[in-house]
């Protein structure tokens, strides 16, 4: 999975793709260049639930077209044959649409859960599985603040599935393939940091059609997908009770004391096995006279 | 040269046998074939074999019930996080003997070791079973795929340099057993290293099991999420492995009270009353950081409901109630409510194990988890697999028996 970075790069320019400089608050690495993150903005208010982005999806990934349809009442989710679903909510302002895959963390609880860096962050945004260092322990799917990791649990040579940004694409300047065949622009593909703009500049324009509140601006720790909707998340199967900071932040605090233990705890056990050793001589003694 | 090398340690101490008749020898069973256990154990040994090839064959889904959205169930919550805070006994008592040189406690080294050993070889070795991958397993050890950022990935190394860490606690019995002099005394030279090794490696992976849930914060009922879930593991882990070590004890001590000494068997109450009374003190720590966690996260609201209830089942049934029995057991000198307490105290670290990580997890999915038969088959076979190596290895090596005169002229 080797990345040639040069390419990129000129294919980013030739896309005329902006490219920032400097650190910012979202740059992926300490690379020579920084970029962006990449993300996608989804707008319920646009969306008619047409699943042609489900369709392009299974088709650019090799998997089965879907066969259900979005129906108020009933929650499909994304499992190992289908990375994207879209889903019919009956809200306070009518029914409404949403579609779901992964939401491309900032900070990734499942690419900090795993021991391979097979779950990986790249450095334009996506969170891609690279099977070639994966061992199939899922502990990134218990980890997952989404539920979005998926195991094939019947195959011998099980793969974990999820939506990848169509990151291959994005390496070849295109847009992915839901975000590019969806007739009804509800699917933007863009920087993080513009599509954050875009979210609020909606919003602002019409605040009596959307929800002021922009899902995954903060959420987990801000994600890549980002949504606006007629009405709050709450409304539309998402989960609300999720910590704003970020989900590897939760066990930093226990990685952090690792080393101080390592290099502390050895030196305090041979300091009073050395201070001790006197009992036992003492007991030694004891044991002969007896 | 060769007849030298090979002839020369075996030929002292086991009848002028050469080390390859020597090891046949020792391969033959010793003792009853057609006991109880051995009645039970073996269909269910063979069951659970046919349900590994399945398993490989077929992939994990074919015997398990896990979920996409509980990807671990029974052998990653019991087979390594309950097995590996039942093997605790081995860091604490080598830290008691080795660290404070208390040699009370000399006597149950070996078997406590033995035991940790084994019981790391088989419940992490029971991880293989449940990776989808597992061929990627040597990903994080050898090759360029570092996740340092991941809690897993300190396990892992942990098992491993722990597993190595014991075996070389345990080898001057090996050595011992193979009348090697020489190589035992280079091995029990290094003895104290792995002690202090191995002791930092517990601390720090006992405490890691816990520390593999934290990012799951939305996934575990609250009355068992909280921060300190790798200090509630770590401490929880003493008085889970000595718990441990009396109730295998009092087992050893029947089955195999052929091969302990006179002495030994006396000083055995001692050993165990003194172990409850170190059970007793850890439960106190534990069960006030419990209280104190539950007070602080103002959780009073919870305690009327189902997952509550059962949450004063584990706290107060087997927490409270064995660090009492292990208190007054001790007091009264009974050596069966010691052993009562040890139970209820295993039971209670299963309880709290299994509500982390499979009944208090995803508690509000509409359709639970329940582990199917097959995966419980392949869990007792992992069990009882590990009893029957236990067993080889305490009949033929100096483990509960008194090493052999010239090992202990070497220790003086």
């Amino acid at each position: 999975m080797g990345l040639d970075r040069r390419g990129f790069m000129k294919t980013l320019g030739v896309a005329g793709t902006t490219l920032a400089l400097g650190k910012t608050a979202f740059a992926a690495g300490k690379g020579k260049e920084s970029i962006e993150f990449y993300g996608i903005l989804y707008d319920s208010t646009r969306c008619v639930g047409c699943q042609t982005c489900e369709n392009s999806c299974a088709e650019k990934h090799g998997l089965p077209a879907p066969t259900e349809v979005p129906e108020a009442g009933v929650i499909r989710k994304t499992d190992e044959s289908r990375r994207t679903v879209v889903n019919l909510f009956k809200t306070t302002k009518g029914e409404v649409y949403v579609k779901n895959q992964c939401m491309h963390c900032n900070e990734p609880a499942c690419a900090a859960a795993c021991l391979t860096q097979a779950m990986y962050k790249t450095k334009e945004g996506p969170v891609i599985w690279r099977g070639n260092k994966c061992m199939g322990c899922r502990y990134c799917m218990v980890s997952c603040p989404f539920d979005v990791p998926k195991f094939e649990f019947h195959s011998a040579n099980p793969k974990i599935t999820k939506c990848d940004m169509c990151y291959d694409r994005i390496l070849e300047g295109k847009k992915p393939a839901c975000a590019e065949n969806c007739p009804a622009e509800a699917i933007t593909f863009g920087t993080r940091r513009e599509l954050i703009q875009e979210a609020r500049k909606r919003i602002a324009a019409q605040p009596d059609v959307y929800s002021d509140l922009i899902y995954g601006e903060r959420e987990a720790g801000g994600t890549g997908e980002v949504y606006v909707a007629q009405v709050p998340p709450v409304e539309l199967g998402f989960k609300t009770n999720l910590q704003n900071e970020s989900y590897p932040a939760l066990s930093k605090g226990f990685l952090y004391a690792v080393p101080s233990v390592f290099v502390l705890l050895p030196v305090l056990l041979l300091g009073i096995h050395e201070t001790t050793k006197t009992n036992k001589n003492h007991q030694n003694e004891g044991d002969e006279n007896e | 040269m060769k007849t030298s090398n090979f002839e020369y340690p075996i030929a002292k101490d086991n009848d002028g046998k050469t080390i390859w008749k020597f090891l046949i020898s020792e391969f033959k069973p010793k003792g009853k074939i057609f006991t109880p256990f051995n009645i039970i154990s073996v269909p269910v040994i063979l069951l659970g074999i046919v349900l590994i090839v399945i398993r490989f064959w077929k992939g994990i889904g074919s015997i398990t019930n896990l979920t996409q959205e509980v990807p671990w169930g029974l052998w990653i919550g019991f087979d390594v996080v309950t097995g590996v805070a039942f093997a605790g006994g081995a860091y604490v008592l080598t830290f008691i003997v080795y660290i404070l040189n208390n040699q009370k406690y000399h006597s149950i080294v070996r078997i406590t070791v033995l035991n940790g050993f084994l019981a790391y070889v088989f419940y992490a070795g029971a991880l293989l079973l449940d990776l989808g991958r597992p061929w990627n397993v040597i990903n994080p050890i050898i090759g360029n795929s570092f996740g340092t950022s991941s809690v897993l990935f300190l396990v892992a190394w942990h098992f491993l340099l722990y597993m190595l860490a014991q075996l070389i606690e345990f080898s001057p019995a090996v050595a011992e057993w193979l009348g090697a002099k020489r190589a035992r005394k280079i091995l029990s030279g290094m003895t104290i290293a792995a002690v202090i090794f191995g002791i930092t490696l517990s601390t720090l992976h006992q405490s890691g099991l816990g520390a593999l849930y934290l990012m799951a914060k939305d996934k575990i009922h609250p009355l068992w999420y909280s921060e300190f879930i790798p200090i509630l593991f770590l401490v929880s882990s003493i008085f889970a492995g000595l718990s441990m070590v009396i109730f295998e004890g009092s087992i050893s001590h029947k089955v195999f009270f052929n091969q302990i000494s006179e002495k030994h068997n006396k000083e055995q109450d001692g050993i165990v009353r003194g172990l409850s009374r170190i059970c007793a003190g850890a439960m106190f720590a534990y069960f006030a950081l419990q209280v104190l966690i539950f007070i602080h996260q103002k959780r009073w609201d919870l305690l009327g409901t189902p997952m509550g209830y059962w949450y004063l089942l584990e706290m107060i049934g087997f927490v409270l109630i064995p660090m009492l029995m292990f208190v007054s057991g001790y007091r009264r000198k009974s050596i069966n409510m010691i052993k009562t307490a040890a139970i209820l105290t295993m039971v209670g670290v299963i309880l709290n194990r299994l509500n982390v990580t499979v009944i208090g997890f995803k508690w509000d999915e509409a359709i639970r988890y329940v582990p199917s038969w097959m995966e419980v088959v392949v869990t007792l076979t992992v069990i009882f697999t590990e009893i029957w190596i236990f067993r080889w290895v305490v009949r033929r090596m100096p483990v509960l028996r008194d090493a052999p005169i010239w090992a202990k002229n070497q220790d003086k």
